[in-house]
């Protein structure tokens, strides 16, 4: 007991299990889709788009550079979605450039005058920053993704398996996939400041990808996704208070050792 | 198998003059075909003749010209086609975890797939019965033979009853047993329900045995009538000549064959139970 009293003794701690508690399953439901449709890469680049982001809002003199990220992130997936679909290259090649290119955008603004050292912090991510505003927006996109997904996993489901048999079912599939990576981007945007964008992507990869070495089917996957997101951020989470380390690599560790667990159950009783 | 309903031969479906042009090259042109409910019309051709850019075009899945129009002969309307598609293969990963609840929910259901409903598992249930396939609803996709998977997205197909029917025929990972019982099903289907089936077909032989009429394309239609009649004609040599593709080559070795065996009075029945078969069905 002494040690839950200790942890929850300060404000910033609650507020960091608050975050953990709302965005682990977030990030868990939505990375099921994300490895189903091999679009870690996509994820990836919108993680580091969020530099981008936060030029954007400096070069705009914005004090507050939480809305600058959030709507470049959205601009940047709905064109990344769009200009992939376009298919002038691999989808892999276009994403690689645009974020390649965001990414260098974003440093050379944020760099000017050698003033980088400022926002290197987001690079690693500080769960103690996390405040109440970001909580209440994080429940709001709580709320918003689980009446997206009650209505559009199905649709995410068939159109990773065969894209024509969906559009032969009436399955508007620019439209699903425009909205998911939408959504995408705000799930990544919010949890970039604790998490840290060098390591938002694991989080969103890691629990789905331990989930499909154990799952048969589409509940037992998001019901091992999420419970494996959960857990590794609130082990994660004590971990690094006890141990003193960052929250966002501390989580991803733990969710790294819960995927190699996962791999080497599969790979000895495969299904 | 269940049987819903007899073809009525009121129905048709009609594609118009379909043309498909990709980056300034024309893929398609001018293919119009003509199908009434309870046939089984066969498209073949050489490989990159078009054949599945015929099919995405009646899916409206790549932009084209012409249309695709359903019609009650008998009132003389117009109605809102319904579609039912059997693609070749599906996009599957070894562990993706579906199993064909899954993916029958994902497509034909609102029911989010991660809960399980009884009313919608005992609809995939029967709906998969008519295949007998009714075992397979909790077996992961990936564990699925290729004979059963067809049976699988066949039942998926023909759930909502579809007007038209456009069945990819599997290239590969299907043995004789299952290409046998494919096109046993498609032949059920024509027979059993109010549809008209549109194969794409890469096995001569199967067309031969099972088709009401064949459409060969390159580009465009090249010939159409009964399988007998585009076997025989110049457009089928020119096409599938000694450079033909391997599968045709083969099926085209093993008509030659069938028809050197033949007598002329063996010849004749064999003509015979085409036009027969079409008669039967009011469809020549």
């Amino acid at each position: 007991m002494g040690y839950l009293e200790e942890l929850f003794r300060y404000d910033f701690m609650i507020r960091a299990f608050a975050a953990v508690l709302i965005a682990a399953p977030l990030l868990g439901i939505l990375g099921t889709m994300i490895v189903h449709r091999k679009m870690a890469y996509f994820s990836d680049a919108l993680g580091h788009s969020a530099l981008t982001g936060i030029a954007v809002g400096v070069l705009c003199g914005a004090g507050d550079t939480d809305l600058p990220m959030i709507a470049f992130a959205v601009v940047f997936a709905f064109l990344l979605n769009r200009i992939a679909r376009a298919k002038l290259a691999a989808r892999d090649t276009v994403i690689s450039v645009f974020a390649s290119c965001s990414t260098a955008v974003g440093l050379a603004i944020l760099s000017r005058g050698g003033s980088f050292g400022k926002y290197s912090g987001i690079l690693i991510g500080d769960i103690l920053s996390v405040t109440k505003r970001e909580l209440l927006y994080l429940l709001a996109l709580f709320a918003v993704v689980l009446v997206f997904w009650a209505f559009s996993v199905n649709k995410l489901a068939a159109i990773s398996v065969s894209d024509s048999l969906a559009k032969s079912r009436g399955i508007r599939i620019a439209f699903v996939e425009d909205l998911f990576a939408v959504l995408i981007a705000l799930i990544v945007t919010l949890s970039i400041k604790w998490i840290g964008i060098l390591l938002i992507n694991a989080l969103l990869i890691l629990p789905a990808a331990a989930a499909r070495n154990l799952s048969e089917n589409m509940r037992e996957y998001h019901a091992y996704a999420v419970l494996f997101s959960v857990f590794s951020g609130i082990a994660g989470l004590v971990a690094s208070y006890f141990i003193n380390i960052a929250a966002g690599p501390a989580i991803v560790i733990v969710a790294s050792v819960i995927y190699f667990c996962t791999y080497l159950f599969h790979l000895r009783f495969p299904s | 198998m269940k049987k819903i309903k007899k073809p009525c031969g009121f129905h048709c479906v009609r594609i118009r003059d379909i043309g498909v042009q990709i980056g300034g090259q024309v893929i398609l042109e001018h293919v119009s075909l003509h199908l009434h409910c309870g046939e089984l019309l066969a498209v073949i051709g050489r490989n990159g003749a078009g054949k599945s850019t015929l099919v995405r075009a009646i899916l409206d899945d790549v932009a084209h010209t012409g249309s695709v129009e359903f019609r009650d002969t008998e009132n003389g309307g117009m109605q809102k086609i319904r579609i039912g598609y059997v693609p070749q293969s599906l996009e599957l990963e070894p562990n993706t975890p579906m199993d064909v609840y899954d993916l029958i929910a994902s497509f034909r259901y609102d029911t989010p797939v991660f809960l399980r409903k009884r009313r919608v598992c005992e609809e995939i249930a029967e709906a998969l019965a008519e295949f007998e396939a009714e075992d397979l609803i909790d077996r992961r996709l990936s564990s699925l033979s290729g004979g059963e998977l067809q049976r699988v997205l066949l039942s998926l197909a023909v759930m909502d009853r579809p007007n038209l029917l456009l069945l990819d025929e599997p290239l590969s990972g299907i043995d004789k047993n299952g290409m046998d019982l494919f096109y046993e099903k498609a032949d059920d289907l024509r027979k059993n329900y109010d549809m008209a089936i549109l194969l794409i077909s890469h096995d001569l032989d199967y067309v031969a045995k099972y088709a009401d009429r064949v459409v060969l394309m390159d580009k465009t239609v090249l010939a159409e009538g009964s399988p007998a009649e585009v076997f025989s004609g110049e457009a089928f040599r020119h096409v599938f000549g000694s450079a033909g593709p391997d599968a045709a080559k083969g099926a085209g070795s093993v008509l030659a064959r069938r028809r050197a065996r033949r007598t002329p009075e063996k010849e004749e029945r064999y003509e015979a139970g085409y036009k027969g078969r079409s008669g039967k069905d009011g469809l020549s």
